[in-house]
């Protein structure tokens, strides 16, 4: 186990020297130059030619890169050009709510979707499985953003609500800081529940084929044992495969929810930098990103060893 | 005797729900009621996008200043936006938008997918390796944010949306064809088609494509659903479709400013994207259960 966790963070060297070399090759395509926007309409070639300098932005691409992917291996992910703030600590503390979001959504999901789908699974061609079906379908299909403003619109008008202007930390007031996060949480959770609600339906039922399940039903097994010791644990690996697929994409997903709740997350670091043409910020941001997604990749893989004992890697 | 036959007198209670060869996935989605109503959907979409300027009552940019922010009712359809343009005008323009962009999105990502699946599936070697080291790499992105990154790299407009739709969509093709060539390719008659001296051109035309358009079929369409959600989600950003060319996202954003006085300005938008969304998935769905009973949820 511990050798095939050292190879698959090995196989993460190229992978994410590919996507450094990606990133920073679009970046060098965005029209507009960075001092452009610094310096505006009081720019003389002398201050351009300062700034540029001050900022590496003379050297060429090559050097460019190769000066940057080697401050980033020492930890080091540059300063903002815009506002000169160190650019790693911002993306770790931005990361820890953009997780916060994440999580609580992935939490939503599977206490909505696990339950259904299960219900769904074992009513199997009967009204409620109709009913679920139909409102899986529903989820998948409703665009956050647009269940968002339909959502804000409904309490706005029914209750009086007004997203929140300022964002508040779970460590600064845990209970202003759920009030803030709940809804977007709810919203996010729900459009993912649509898949996980599919998917458990879909493992159950084909577990439930099996004939393992009928010598524990055989043996006098309580359904309720039955369906959760047995039939769950053996299904769930293509759950865990989703939903750990699902919480990747949050990271950079959350973006359009981040900007509409007004939540300081990483997604809205990254469209900040992407529109003020802000390289450091991008870069970073993009990288960090890949590289979450990579390990959450690898930690469900390891997860399935823990779940199904038969999975060995070698 | 046919596979068919033999499989109607196996099954001779079920021989009325067996799907005849000759049968068209057409007809097999039209009998399921949830294909049907996908299809509908999606047809409805189509005609509206083909019929626009037929249907539109206005321009896309036509302004009223003396009506603005009027209500829906019999000469606003929809109502009136901020610049007294039509609301119904616009989502009918929008409807076309949408769909040119998530067909020409797909239709790059399908063809970049096809070719490169092809390639890793069949050549194998060094080949499939960098191949899928190249969409390993594009996975790792998540794909709202890849698709901005690119966008903004290139600029906002149409043409370089759908670029950066369809890049960020090449993986899952690319990925799907692959499968299918894999498990194709170690078939008996595919082995049998080499022996007799069949170029591997002719061998990938004549053999393995036929078998890897349903898989490819399939997520087309769902692929197209996720296009069009995409791009919505670009103009809602700002950074997807630009004015005065409508879409159904940056309808949606520039309303929330006004959704408190009149919040027919969001509910429509909002309505029309989920509808075309949803109408697109029911339609994958009912054609994966047809194509690719395998893969049925």
């Amino acid at each position: 186990m511990r050798d095939y966790i050292l190879r698959r963070l090995l196989m993460l060297i190229p992978i994410l020297l590919g996507i450094s070399v990606c990133v920073f090759t679009i970046m060098q395509l965005v029209p507009g130059n960075v001092v452009n926007g610094i310096l505006g309409i009081e720019q003389t070639p002398e201050l351009r030619a300062i700034w540029e300098k001050k900022l590496g932005l003379d050297q060429p691409p090559l050097i460019q890169y190769f000066r940057w992917m080697g401050n980033v291996l020492r930890g080091d992910f540059g300063e903002s050009f815009r506002t000169g703030a160190q650019v790693f600590p911002e993306i770790i503390s931005r990361f820890t709510i953009t997780a916060e979001l994440a999580l609580l959504s992935c939490l939503t999901s599977l206490i909505i979707a696990i339950p259904l789908g299960i219900v769904s699974a074992l009513k199997r061609n009967r009204p409620v499985d109709k009913v679920v079906r139909v409102a899986a379908l529903m989820g998948v299909s409703m665009p956050s953003f647009a269940s968002a403003t339909l959502i804000i619109l409904f309490l706005s008008k029914a209750f009086g609500y007004f997203t929140p202007v300022k964002y508040v930390s779970l460590i600064q007031n845990p209970g202003t800081n759920l009030e803030i996060m709940i809804l977007p949480a709810l919203i996010l959770g729900t459009t993912m529940a649509g898949s996980v609600m599919r998917m458990t339906r879909s493992s159950i039922l084909e577990v439930m084929r099996q004939d393992f399940i009928k010598a524990v039903r055989a043996k006098g097994a309580p359904e309720r044992i039955t369906i959760f010791r047995h039939a769950l644990k053996n299904g769930c690996i293509p759950i865990i495969t989703l939903v750990g697929m699902q919480m990747g994409g949050l990271l950079g997903g959350t973006v359009v929810i981040e900007q509409i709740f007004s939540i300081p997350g990483l997604g809205q670091y990254v469209l900040t930098g992407i529109s003020q043409r802000d390289y450091p910020v991008v870069q970073g941001c993009v990288l960090f990103i890949a590289f979450i997604y990579v390990i959450i990749n690898l930690f469900v893989d390891i997860i399935y060893t823990y779940v199904d004992p038969r999975i060995q890697y070698a | 005797m046919s596979k068919q036959a033999i499989l109607r007198r196996a099954l001779p209670g079920a021989g009325a729900a067996l799907p005849r060869q000759s049968e068209s996935a057409f007809i097999l989605v039209w009998r399921d009621p949830l294909g049907r109503a996908g299809l509908c959907g999606v047809a409805l979409i189509a005609l509206m996008a083909i019929c626009a300027p037929v249907i539109a009552r206005y321009g896309v940019a036509e302004m009223h200043p003396k009506a603005k922010l009027t209500a829906p009712g019999l000469t606003f359809f929809f109502g009136s936006d901020n610049f007294g343009r039509d609301v119904f005008s616009r989502i009918v323009y929008g409807a076309r938008v949408s769909l040119i962009v998530g067909i020409v999105s797909v239709g790059i990502a399908a063809g970049l997918g096809y070719l490169l699946g092809i390639l890793a599936g069949f050549f194998e070697g060094k080949c499939e390796s960098i191949i899928m080291m190249a969409m390993d790499i594009i996975f790792a992105f998540p794909s709202i944010l890849l698709a901005l990154f690119i966008v903004s790299a290139l600029g906002p407009n149409i043409i370089n949306t759908m670029i950066a739709i369809g890049i960020v969509n090449v993986p899952v093709f690319t990925r799907t064809v692959r499968a299918s060539v894999k498990s194709v390719k170690s078939m008996d008659y595919i082995k049998n088609a080499i022996s007799i001296g069949l170029t591997p051109r002719g061998v990938l035309l004549r053999h393995v494509t036929p078998n890897v358009l349903a898989p490819f079929t399939v997520q087309a369409t769902l692929a197209l659903s996720g296009a069009i959600l995409t791009e919505a989600s670009m103009s809602f950003l700002g950074l997807g479709i630009q004015p005065p060319q409508p879409s159904w996202g940056s309808m949606l954003s520039d309303a929330r400013k006004y959704m408190e006085i009149a919040p027919w300005l969001v509910i429509f938008p909002a309505l029309f994207i989920i509808l075309t969304i949803l109408s697109f998935n029911v339609l994958g769905d009912s054609l994966r259960d047809v194509l690719d009973p395998k893969l049925k949820l």
